[in-house]
């Protein structure tokens, strides 16, 4: 039982990391969009423009 | 005159060397949209963010101090065929924000408790069934209390301090039987731990908070989304006037930046957007916004004008006046003060609930520990066990039933395009069984529009709308626009108060008056036909043509009325226009109860005589003269095009050009009102059957535990039945 020792504050250590993730999202305003974070997540980084030719082509 | 655009009232300072804007963008809805803006608008050399907020359809813009003029970001989107307009947060969204994040703060703290709490308490479930050492499970429980007291104190705030109020007003809520119940379960917990007693109920009384929690965010979301939307459609309605900067000079500036005392132009085809005195010019001006009338009403020096009018003939120079409530009609002033404080304080069905159930309630909780004492229990296992009973009847069910259908009816409202401005609008709403309509701008359309399009030849029709581009007046801009007319005829002249003319192939045209275009005749006998409408003549050479031009019935609403009579609900039409406007449309829609003429005090009148005979009143209605009625009636409704004290005096705000928004709205607040009930009802079964076991001492945490999550699961699968309704306008 004496892992108990170890394993309780490990346990309670992550869930205070997790909340104060938590915290920090919500202040950096990351719920203020949800429906804009959504489709972010699979946005192109760069204009499709910016692309050089041969690399749009080696893609297919 | 020179006219600039200033929205400098809108710019603010975002760091060292840095401007802000907000703008609210029509017609974002896809994450192509996003990225066309995104890149045209940080195309702009200078731009240093650019980023568009989907959510609430809006773009922060920054740019370096002093290179760029707000004016150009607009025009750039309408390039890329977005309209935009700079946006102010109101001080009300400022606050639901801000009470939002405060709420998943709450949440984000309870339910990160509840979880680690959860992981001790299975532990100490199954050890106790088995061999945990007793040492083992205090250590347990009192890890517990460590995690569970601050963060009970942190996420309860809502709760607590909203019972506080309540219970300083000497009123009782929901909020009370939940902080009596939570603080006791912790209390209890506390001292059975103290004492190496078998049973804590940390994990209870966190677990309630994160569900309740979740309601109450819920519930808070939807209101603030409404909000959003709410301030991006005034802000896209972009009210601007012309102010005057210099003896010649007019800024056209948003109306958030003018002042009383400030001097507007009002030229012909505007809409004003202050209120305030005539001081120079002479024109016809269309109060039907304001009073309901249709005729025109002549304004020259002296006559007071009032945001929402529309100006027909002559420039105006207007002197702003002070606070906008001191220059409305005195008359409606006062009856609507009287209306808003006679207006009965609505008892929500959640208060009526906890009335009844918070005494029932601490009552059952005293006469289980009575009773128990009396049986020969000690007075430590009787308390035990009457705290047992308010945990296990802790209106967690009870707290989420009426929220969570709350907030599913109105997110379905909001995409059937009704705004709810009240809160419990959606319970007084299913209670209505008459309907008042007001005539002008609620069952018809603001716009007008042309009636006999389908007597007149295409080639003619097409010519006059061309024309009539050239003129600034409303009627000939409705010719214009049913013409789909797009370029304006080369060397056109208006000629003021008569009408515009112009030569095309050798032919003059003219349209305008009747005596402007010889055409009295045709003027008379039309006139004789349709007594409302407008009437605009058109000559070309000897040819003459009328146009007859009113507002017309909003495109759906005989089938909204139809629908409304198949619901059994009483109609009725109270307007301020006259006789044979109003007993038209009544005969149009198959509406058999109409008054006209009618006075502001006349339609409270009216609504109070419905009251008396038990009748719950909806009024529908959008002028300025509506707004006192709009408060007397049990629930209202204005569209979204109302008077800005209608619209805001209004429960509900509707979007469009259709009516059925109206049914829809009724369909949903009649569904949600039957599903808040059968919540309730579920929540008293459960209650009935968890309240023996209870009482009787054989509750452990686990049994509290799996009721509590149980019901409340329960009931919120059950709320999500009010998204749909079984009938339309068919």
């Amino acid at each position: 039982m004496e892992v108990m020792v170890i394993l309780v504050p490990l346990a309670l250590a992550l869930g205070l990391l997790g909340l104060a993730g938590f915290l920090w999202s919500l202040k950096s305003g990351q719920y203020e969009d949800l429906d804009g974070a959504a489709w972010r997540a699979i946005a192109d980084d760069d204009p499709p423009q910016d692309t050089p030719p041969d690399l749009a082509q080696a893609k297919h | 005159m020179q006219v600039t655009r200033d929205f400098s009232h809108y710019v603010r300072d975002a760091g060292p060397g840095l401007q802000h804007i907000d703008l609210a963008v029509e017609g974002v809805h896809c994450a192509g949209c996003m990225a066309k803006i995104e890149r045209g608008l940080s195309a702009i050399p200078d731009v240093t963010l650019a980023r568009v907020n989907l959510t609430e359809r809006r773009v922060a813009l920054e740019w370096k101090e002093g290179t760029l003029d707000p004016a150009r970001f607009i025009d750039r989107l309408a390039e890329l065929g977005y309209k935009a307009y700079p946006f102010e947060t109101a001080s009300a969204e400022a606050s639901e924000v801000e009470q939002s994040r405060f709420l998943l703060r709450c949440l984000g703290v309870a339910a990160f408790a509840s979880m680690n709490v959860m992981m001790l308490s299975i532990p100490v479930w199954s050890g106790n069934v088995t061999d945990m050492l007793p040492e083992q499970r205090d250590f347990f429980h009192w890890l517990s209390a460590l995690i569970t007291l601050p963060a009970a104190a942190y996420a309860g705030q809502p709760f607590f301090r909203s019972a506080w109020s309540a219970l300083s007003n000497k009123g009782v809520n929901m909020d009370v039987p939940i902080s009596i119940g939570v603080i006791l379960a912790l209390g209890m917990s506390v001292v059975e731990t103290i004492n190496h007693a078998e049973h804590a109920y940390f994990d209870a009384a966190i677990m309630l908070l994160t569900f309740l929690l979740v309601g109450r965010y819920l519930d808070q979301s939807m209101r603030r989304r409404t909000r959003a939307v709410a301030g991006n459609l005034a802000a896209l309605k972009a009210e601007t006037a012309a102010k005057f900067v210099g003896p010649d000079e007019i800024s056209q500036v948003p109306v958030a930046a003018i002042h009383p005392g400030d001097i507007v132009l009002l030229r012909p085809g505007e809409r004003c957007a202050v209120d305030g005195t005539v001081i120079e010019g002479r024109s016809e001006i269309d109060q039907s916004l304001i009073t309901g009338e249709t005729l025109y009403v002549t304004a020259e020096q002296g006559t007071p004008v009032y945001a929402g009018s529309m100006n027909v003939s002559g420039t105006l120079r207007v002197r702003v006046a002070a606070a906008s409530e001191a220059t409305l009609l005195a008359e409606i002033t006062r009856l609507l003060d009287n209306a808003l404080a006679a207006r009965s304080r609505y008892m929500r069905l959640a208060d009526r609930a906890s009335r009844l159930y918070a005494p029932v309630v601490h009552a059952t909780a005293l006469l289980t520990i009575l009773g128990w004492v009396l049986a020969g229990a000690s007075w430590h296992d009787a308390i035990v066990t009457g705290v047992a009973v308010l945990i296990i009847t802790c209106p967690c069910a009870l707290g989420l039933a009426i929220p969570t259908v709350q907030t599913v009816a109105s997110g379905a409202m909001f995409k059937s395009g009704v705004l709810l401005n009240a809160g419990d609008a959606i319970e007084r709403l299913a209670e209505a069984d008459h309907v008042i309509f007001d005539k002008t701008g609620t069952l018809t359309l603001p716009d007008l529009e042309v009636v006999n399009a389908a007597d007149i030849p295409a080639d003619v029709f097409k010519l006059a709308g061309q024309l009539a581009l050239s003129s600034h007046h409303p009627v000939a801009a409705a010719v214009a626009q049913a013409a789909g007319a797009r370029s304006p005829i080369v060397g056109a002249v208006e000629e003021a108060g008569q009408g515009v003319r112009a030569t095309v192939d050798g032919v003059e045209i003219r349209l305008g008056r009747p005596s402007f275009c010889g055409a009295e005749q045709q003027a008379r006998e039309s006139a004789d036909l349709d007594p409302e409408a407008s009437i605009v003549a058109f000559s070309r050479g000897t040819e003459k043509f009328i146009f007859a031009v009113r507002q017309g019935l909003r495109p759906d609403a005989k089938a909204v009325i139809a629908a409304l009579g198949a619901r059994k609900i009483g109609l009725e039409i109270l307007s301020g226009d006259r006789e044979p406007a109003v007993k038209a449309a009544a005969a149009a829609l198959g509406i058999a109860e109409w008054r006209a003429g009618v006075t502001p005090a006349d339609k409270i009148a009216r609504i109070e005589e419905l009251k008396q005979r038990g009748a719950r009143v909806l009024m529908v209605g959008d002028g300025m003269n509506d707004a006192p009625s709009l408060a007397a009636a049990h629930v209202s409704m204005s569209p979204i095009s109302a008077a800005h004290l209608s619209q805001s005096t209004a429960d509900m705000v509707f979007l469009g050009k259709p009516l059925a928004p109206v049914v829809a709205a009724i369909d949903y607040a009649r569904k949600a009102l039957h599903l808040m009930r059968q919540n309730l009802w579920l929540a008293i079964v459960y209650n009935v059957l968890a309240v023996p076991i209870a009482i009787s001492g054989v509750v452990t945490p686990l049994i509290a535990a799996a009721a509590m999550s149980g019901s409340s699961i329960f009931v919120m699968l059950n709320a999500l039945r009010a998204r749909s309704v079984a009938r339309g306008i068919d």
